[in-house]
């Protein structure tokens, strides 16, 4: 054990910030995460979530703050000094050893002799013990990407990280691995640090999320609290899709606001709002939605005067455009489960949702921030 | 007609290959061939079929000492300028530090200079420095024209290595020194051999500094020179023949050899 730490527990990130030159990748970031977590950092393309996963595993200095790892500071130790294994973006396997050695490498520079139970184990593991004697290159992607998980898993690392680890993978391939990765982090105990840009992929497999936007967090909490109730204008638009409509509270009503949005009268929960004044931005999940024809009765918050402009039929769903008097176009998906006939471009409409579905953000934000990113773009690291 | 034009369009890059060829092996081909002529001392003239050649090749006079003075110095030349090379070639391309950009031009010098010139000064170099011409001179100014084709070569590898091997490597628990060892060299290597091979036939070769700085002692390709006066002797071809033999077999080992490994 030539001077590798033991240290196991919580990964504390405190005040941390990376700098090129004028450029800050990484900005006072301060996170904790628990041990046996499966956490992700997830952010478009240049938000700093790579940079912060490098100085985690040491390939990368902070320019300010501390790394900790239980009660060790790891700021300045070397990667090979930390309990921490990568699996990298393109798996970067030696393409010179055999897959055995690939996986028994970190077990020989701890100066462990006998690798083959331990290396077998991790072959079984990601199922791949049939191609321990081929070499890297003879395998394919989803088979390289398993290696380069089983050579960080066999090490028993206090921190594994995952840097866009399905992102060289097809969309079927990365489907199976989501669920796989979750069901291995569940099975090994391990804690994850997985980086992202595919909100999907980050929601399928973490129990946390980190959403990241230029070097900063923007919220953190579980899939179902990001999605539910976003705290920013960014995270209701690279967390799915959001209806963010301009209103102002012009009353209260027991838990609830009165909002008027553009001089119609909605509910909203007050612990929903993270708005610091009165002017707010109105949010509301498409799949919320209901569409109605002007004489069926509704409950719950209603937008009256809309106009069908585009319907897209999909299968599971049929996605509307619907546009409102104040010239916004909402999106609307409705599940394709009753026996309604789909409603026809040119229809007046109104529109309905459960009051309880509606969160506010702050009135001065962007209500196009986030929405910009293509995930498919960027698939290439953002170092 | 028509079929004879199609067979010709079809068959057209195959009769440029075979053109090409043997423009490239009739000079081989010729040597080859010469060296089994029972032509006595000169050897100009086809006169007659025998393995004498090849049964003594040490027959002329002189000539295996200047074959053994040359591999001698080809040996010491590559084992020096493939090691300073390969250090030259990672501070070049690994790290960042000042004057680099000027260490990569001067690299290149020797290589644009010509021979004559390097050869004219190295002499008057080691004229002033007291030095006499001879086998370690010669050895001296070999590593220094070796020196900038191994930079080159091993450079182009450095280039095309994945940084990210290193990183992983350090990664799993190897310092500086074992990933160096374990993974940056051997994956280096293949680049690093052949720089070796370049530099052991571009001294082998060398005749025009060898010439200048070699004084009394004799190497192939001047023994080759002086005998080519009275006409060289039939083992020259032989050594020649066996040389391009050797060579031969190397190339084809190692792509036996690479072949094996990527299909275990």
């Amino acid at each position: 054990m030539s001077g590798i730490s033991s240290a196991r527990g919580d990964l504390r990130i405190d005040h941390v910030s990376k700098s090129y030159g004028d450029f800050t990748a990484v900005n006072d970031l301060s996170l904790t995460i628990p041990e046996g977590s499966f956490f992700a950092l997830l952010g478009p393309s240049g938000c700093g979530k790579t940079t912060t996963l490098r100085m985690v595993a040491g390939l990368e200095e902070p320019t300010k703050g501390t790394i900790s790892l239980g009660n060790t500071d790891i700021t300045f130790t070397k990667p090979y000094q930390r309990p921490i294994n990568t699996v990298f973006q393109n798996y970067a396997l030696f393409p010179h050893l055999t897959i055995f050695e690939n996986i028994a490498f970190g077990l020989r520079r701890r100066g462990i002799k006998d690798v083959k139970e331990q290396v077998e184990k991790a072959l079984d593991l990601v199922e791949l013990s049939h191609l321990s004697s081929r070499k890297p290159t003879q395998l394919s992607g989803g088979q390289q990407q398993r290696i380069a998980l089983a050579r960080a898993i066999v090490n028993r690392p206090a921190l594994l990280l995952l840097d866009e680890p399905l992102g060289a993978l097809d969309l079927k391939l990365r489907r199976q691995m989501q669920i796989e990765l979750k069901w291995i982090q569940k099975e090994v105990g391990l804690t994850f640090v997985h980086v992202t840009h595919d909100q999907e992929e980050a929601m399928t497999m973490a129990d946390t999320i980190a959403v990241m936007n230029e070097g900063e967090i923007e919220q953190l909490g579980s899939p179902a609290d990001l999605y539910d109730n976003p705290k920013t204008a960014f995270v209701a638009n690279f967390l799915g899709q959001s209806n963010l409509i301009k209103g102002t509270i012009t009353g209260n009503d027991g838990d609830n606001h009165v909002v008027e949005l553009f001089g119609q009268k909605i509910s909203l929960a007050k612990n929903r709002s993270h708005a610091v004044d009165n002017s707010i931005l109105a949010g509301i999940r498409p799949e919320k939605f209901r569409i109605s024809r002007l004489a069926t009765p509704t409950s719950g918050n209603i937008l009256s005067g809309g106009k069908i402009e585009d319907v897209s039929y999909i299968g599971v769903s049929t996605q509307y455009q619907v546009l409102m008097p104040w010239g916004q176009e909402l999106m609307v998906f409705e599940q394709n489960d009753d026996g309604v006939a789909p409603f026809n471009v040119g229809e007046d409409v109104n529109i309905s949702w459960e009051a309880g579905f509606t969160f506010a953000l702050r009135g001065d934000e962007d209500a196009e921030a986030g929405t910009e990113v293509n995930p498919e773009e960027i698939i290439e690291d953002d170092e | 007609m028509r079929t004879v034009s199609r067979w010709f369009q079809r068959n057209l890059i195959r009769i440029y290959a075979v053109i090409a060829f043997t423009y490239l092996l009739i000079p081989v081909g010729y040597t080859v061939a010469f060296s089994f002529n029972d032509g006595g001392r000169s050897n100009l003239i086809w006169k007659g079929f025998t393995f004498d050649n090849w049964m003594n090749p040490c027959g002329a006079p002189e000539v295996c000492t200047a074959l053994s003075n040359s591999i001698k110095i080809g040996f010491l030349a590559t084992l020096f300028s493939t090691i300073l090379g390969t250090m030259i070639a990672f501070a070049i391309g690994r790290h960042k530090f000042r004057g680099r950009s000027t260490t990569n031009l001067l690299i290149f010098l020797p290589m644009a200079t010509p021979e004559i010139v390097l050869g004219a000064s190295m002499l008057s170099l080691f004229l002033t420095l007291k030095i006499n011409p001879g086998f370690w001179p010669t050895v001296i100014a070999h590593v220094m024209f070796c020196i900038s084709f191994v930079v080159v070569t091993v450079k182009a590898r450095i280039a095309s290595l994945d940084p990210r091997l290193e990183q992983a490597a350090m990664d799993l628990y190897a310092n500086e020194v074992e990933t160096f060892r374990r993974v940056t060299l051997p994956l280096v290597a293949p680049g690093i051999a052949g720089a070796a091979l370049l530099a052991f036939s571009l001294s082998f070769d060398d005749f025009i500094i060898t010439n200048f700085n070699s004084g009394t002692m004799t190497t192939f390709p001047k023994f080759v020179y002086v005998s080519a006066a009275r006409g060289i002797p039939p083992q020259a071809n032989v050594i020649g023949s066996a040389m391009f033999i050797i060579a031969l077999a190397v190339v084809i080992l190692g792509q036996i050899v690479g072949r094996k490994r990527a299909v275990k």
